[in-house]
């Protein structure tokens, strides 16, 4: 029996990365709604860090910031195929 | 003195005027209490992501200003006071957001370069 976890194509899998350390972003908008839809899923649901690859220091910001657009209904609270 | 911004969402039922009235009135709030107002923006009528008060669009504002911590206070009441505003958010802004927000302001990011392309294909078409 093959291991279950193991990725089949080990070549494939690139290693993630924060964009905002590599890019020199120090700061996210709230204000920048098509931004931050970069980091919600359809329902508006906030991405997990496994996914998008932001360092755990940005995503407490992602987070702050898309709570604050939340607030000023610039996002959704809960969505439908927002994408 | 601290760097602060507020974003305030005003009642779309109000007049363009009646909207523009309000702003003054909570920058004056502002400049009574000794704050250096940066810079004001108005988006204008725009769509929420979300009804509030049963209304789907508000005229969205922008304070940039310094201020001591005791203005917040007292620009926070007259929000609280006043029924047209719907919605209001003041943050702290850090080093970085400053920076952020000259470049924003000059127009550096995408929204504004997207109006810029959009105004040379405007000029070229008029000078064909």
């Amino acid at each position: 029996m093959t291991l279950m976890n193991e990725p089949i194509k080990r070549a494939e899998i690139k290693p993630k990365y924060c964009r905002f350390k590599k890019n020199g972003i120090k700061y996210i908008d709230y204000k920048d709604p098509d931004f931050l839809m970069k980091f919600i899923n359809e329902q508006g649901k906030i991405l997990p860090r496994r996914l998008t690859g932001t360092s755990w220091k940005f995503q407490k910001k992602v987070t702050q910031a898309v709570k604050r657009a939340r607030h000023l209904a610039l996002l959704p609270y809960v969505g439908d195929s927002l994408k | 003195m601290n760097n602060y911004e507020t974003v305030f969402i005003l009642n779309p039922v109000l007049s363009e005027d009646q909207a523009k009235d309000t702003v003054e009135k909570f920058a004056k709030v502002l400049t009574k209490s000794k704050a250096d107002i940066i810079n004001v923006e108005q988006w204008g009528l725009k769509r929420m992501a979300y009804p509030i008060q049963n209304k789907s669009t508000g005229f969205y504002n922008l304070f940039e200003f310094a201020a001591a911590p005791e203005t917040i206070q007292t620009l926070e009441i007259e929000f609280r006071r006043d029924e047209s505003v719907m919605r209001f958010l003041t943050t702290v802004l850090d080093r970085h957001a400053m920076e952020y927000n000259v470049r924003r302001r000059k127009g550096e990011f995408n929204r504004n370069r997207g109006e810029k392309k959009v105004y040379a294909k405007r000029k070229e078409r008029a000078t064909v």
